[in-house]
């Protein structure tokens, strides 16, 4: 296995009860507050994501599992419980602790791509590189193994007006895999493809997360998508409930 | 890999760019243009002033450098200083201004022939009437005159009796004795022009007539042309500092709008960057270097438009508004320029600093 392919998680939270954890989190509260109104997102999240596993989230609109993936991913602070995110304490961490971890620790990949649509594929992935400090040039032989998985080594130098939706969702995923995340957060990685490009982006993701032991934190409206993750984690009304407390999870 | 960023932003907005570049570029070319004015119009004074031919100048007492109240030296002065020692020869000028920066100069054509060694006619000839004229080259252009046409100068009609080569005191000449009686001033003349028999002999002389004629102004011509800079003309410098203050502010405010405008279409890129896990310091640096890219772009670009806006003042007021290309001042207006965009893109580059990953990220 290339250096490229080796597992990526560099290191991982323990909890209090000793348990491995990549990510874990506790009694987590998030409150959005507009003017005079106060919004729970959060009330009070418990999750535990070891290394290496492939979680997908699943709610319907409003119940929190973007929050809790901005949480995580240090792009919104919290307002009350802890985060562990790879060893770091991300809700003791100011702005400038989120974006290491951003930096460091977590990747995404989003549903509308959000590639840089002025730069080439290949610079997408360079500035990400640059970002986190590590060498740009030659990526391509680096991360050659991830290009050919992905099929998108012939399409480095298009920029993302000239890929297809499915070409730049792989693009993306590239980028993320790029600076060796030790998680990679996906929000709706599939919600702008069609069904034929979304099956193909989910089995890229569970063949990496399969190979490479690369943990991936999923949300989904999807329960198909949810399905190429090891666990899936419902969540409602800002918290995680069993799937059965869920009235019609078909209509997720 | 920043510059690769800044540079294929540039280049992903061209239209955006273009504009930006062209506000930048404005007041650019305002500051060279009104500094190649202002040189370009002391330039042509002195050249003018060479182009006489005389060692010295004498003139009223208490006069300015770039002024001309009327004509208050009796012209019997002339033969008077004619016959001083080494002075081989003299002639008075009688100068009035006709409007804006153009002056009428009238001139005893045989004496100022003989120490200027005479016009080069390229049409025409010389004065024959009493309403005769002669116009230089640049003048011509400018009022689309020919020989033998008529031109209204200073509520009069004057006919074109001979075109002349530039460089040479003024750009239109009548006879003395016309303008004398047109400006109520017979027997007084502005200012007199005195040839040596050696122009070393010019300090000596200087200091004779200084004897004589107490409270005049009298200076050799290289201390005169030495004295025709911006800085020895009333109001100028300040005139030139306030444009530049000017041309300061609107900078400014075109490149705070222009970045503004920049960061708020790039918010989505700047949400991703961010995500990516971009600092506050990488964002800023990035709005700054492209501030950079575009101050640049706007001082070279502003730069070439002082050549056209030259080019045009040479097409429509060629005598009257010479305009000189001022290379030492390029890179004191590219200066203020990179300047003002630096600091028009410190608050926009605020602004992209302080956007919320997640909201930037939504944006549309």
């Amino acid at each position: 296995m290339s250096e490229a392919l080796s597992p990526t998680a560099r290191s991982l939270g323990s909890d209090s009860s000793g348990a491995e954890s990549i990510i874990s989190v506790r009694d987590l509260r998030k409150t959005y507050q507009t003017g005079k109104v106060s919004v729970e997102a959060l009330r009070g999240v418990n999750l535990e994501i070891r290394p290496g596993e492939f979680v997908s989230i699943v709610g319907p609109s409003g119940s929190g599992k973007s929050t809790l993936f901005h949480v995580i991913g240090g792009l919104t602070p919290s307002t009350a419980g802890q985060v562990i995110v790879a060893g770091r304490d991300v809700s003791k961490v100011g702005d400038a602790g989120r974006t290491r971890l951003r930096r460091d620790c977590v990747s995404f990949v989003f549903q509308k791509f959000n590639l840089l649509p002025n730069l080439t594929a290949a610079d997408n992935i360079r500035t990400a590189l640059f970002i986190s400090g590590r060498n740009q040039s030659g990526f391509e032989q680096d991360f050659r193994e991830i290009l050919d998985l992905l099929g998108i080594a012939g399409r480095l130098n298009h920029k993302p007006s000239e890929l297809s939706g499915g070409e730049q969702q792989r693009v993306a995923i590239a980028r993320a895999l790029a600076t060796r995340p030790a998680i990679l957060l996906a929000d709706e990685p599939t919600g702008n493809l069609d069904s034929r490009n979304s099956l193909a982006v989910l089995g890229i993701l569970r063949n990496l997360n399969d190979r490479l032991g690369q943990t991936i934190l999923m949300i989904t409206h999807s329960s198909e998508a949810a399905e190429f993750g090891h666990r899936i984690v419902y969540m409602s009304d800002g918290r995680i409930v069993d799937r059965s407390a869920l009235q019609k999870p078909e209509a997720i | 890999m920043i510059q690769k960023l800044v540079w294929e932003n540039v280049r992903f907005r061209p239209v955006r760019t273009l504009l930006s570049i062209l506000l930048i570029a404005v007041p650019v070319t305002l500051i060279l243009t009104l500094i190649g004015l202002s040189n370009g119009f002391l330039d042509d004074s002195r050249r003018r002033a060479e182009g006489v031919g005389a060692d010295i100048i004498v003139r009223p007492p208490g006069s300015s450098l770039a002024s001309f109240s009327g004509a208050p030296l009796p012209d019997k002065l002339v033969p008077l200083l004619s016959r001083q020692p080494h002075v081989t020869q003299a002639t008075g000028t009688v100068v009035q201004p006709v409007g804006g920066f153009d002056t009428l100069t009238g001139i005893n054509l045989a004496a100022f022939d003989k120490m200027s060694g005479g016009f080069t006619f390229v049409e025409g000839h010389a004065f024959q009437a009493p309403n005769d004229i002669i116009i230089d080259t640049y003048y011509a252009q400018q009022r689309g005159a020919k020989a033998g046409s008529t031109i209204n100068i200073w509520n009069h009609n004057w006919k074109v009796a001979g075109i002349v080569e530039p460089g040479k005191l003024s750009h239109m000449f009548v006879p003395i004795g016309v303008l004398q009686d047109l400006t109520n001033n017979p027997g007084k003349v502005s200012q007199i022009y005195l040839k040596l028999d050696d122009q070393r002999n010019s300090g000596t002389v200087v200091a004779e007539l200084k004897k004589i004629l107490p409270n005049y102004t009298i200076y050799t011509v290289r201390e005169w042309e030495s004295l025709i800079s911006v800085n020895n003309i009333p109001m100028l410098s300040t005139f030139i500092h306030v444009i530049i203050g000017i041309g300061v502010v609107i900078g400014f405010a075109v490149v705070s709008l222009s970045m503004y405008m920049a960061v708020l279409q790039r918010t989505r890129e700047i949400g991703i960057l961010k995500s990516l896990g971009a600092t506050k310091a990488f964002v800023m640096g990035l709005i700054l270097w492209e501030a950079l890219v575009l101050g640049l772009g706007g001082t070279v670009f502003g730069i070439l438009l002082s050549f056209v806006s030259r080019a045009v003042m040479r097409m429509i007021v060629p005598a009257s508004l010479p305009q000189a290309i001022v290379p030492t001042w390029w890179p004191i207006a590219g200066a203020i320029a990179v300047g003002a965009a630096l600091l028009g893109a410190l608050y926009p580059g605020w602004l992209a600093v302080r956007q919320d990953p997640i909201e930037a990220l939504a944006y549309e």
